[in-house]
């Protein structure tokens, strides 16, 4: 499924609602979540999941194909652990 | 850096003051969104949200575990998690917006 796929589903769902406005709903939630892990904050949507950020420290990396050793500075990356109710549905519990 | 915890009221107060919706509504529709996703992710499929992420399902074999408190062997079945891998541009806006 794709974005768009998904914006259809509710669409479908809402048919008292303009295509536009339901494409307005499902961008503004993503990038609501993106916004609060841009700022470091988590999202915690029960039953479904929890996007975080976590730290990767400061190491020293090396360049595959020259075997150069290069300074890797330190970064936070995106994470997502799974709710416990979807990983039951998952294995059809 | 930030550290709050939003939810899904979080989520519909935004849908709320982006569209003119009730906020009963715009948290009917929040709800609505993750259960399409979920429901998807059970059927196997993938979801790929552009400039967001990709969430996938994988099968996991089964093997043997073992309780690290007891050292006793314990069976783990075949299982299927959840992975997701993050856009490029979410990669670079957390990286960014985090930069100290």
């Amino acid at each position: 499924m794709i974005r768009s796929e998904l914006i259809q589903k509710i669409a479908d769902d809402n048919p008292h609602l303009y295509q536009r406005d339901v494409e307005r709903i499902v961008n503004t939630i993503f990038d609501e979540i993106t916004d609060a892990m841009s700022r470091g904050d988590r999202v915690e949507l029960r039953g479904f999941g929890a996007f975080s950020v976590k730290k990767r420290d400061a190491r020293v990396g090396r360049n595959p194909r020259t075997g150069e050793s290069v300074p890797v500075e330190e970064k936070h990356v995106p994470f997502f652990k799974t709710g416990k109710l979807l990983r039951d549905r998952l294995n059809g519990k | 850096m930030g550290e709050k915890t939003l939810t899904r009221m979080d989520l519909s107060e935004a849908v709320f003051r982006e569209v003119g919706l009730s906020r009963n509504e715009s948290a009917d529709l929040v709800e609505s969104v993750l259960q399409h996703m979920s429901d998807a992710l059970v059927r196997g499929e993938q979801v790929k949200i552009s400039s967001f992420g990709t969430f996938s399902v994988r099968s996991k074999a089964a093997r043997v575990g073992r309780n690290p408190k007891t050292g006793e062997e314990v069976p783990i079945q075949p299982r299927r998690v959840l992975t997701f891998r993050p856009s490029h541009l979410m990669k670079d806006r957390v990286a960014d917006g985090n930069k100290s």
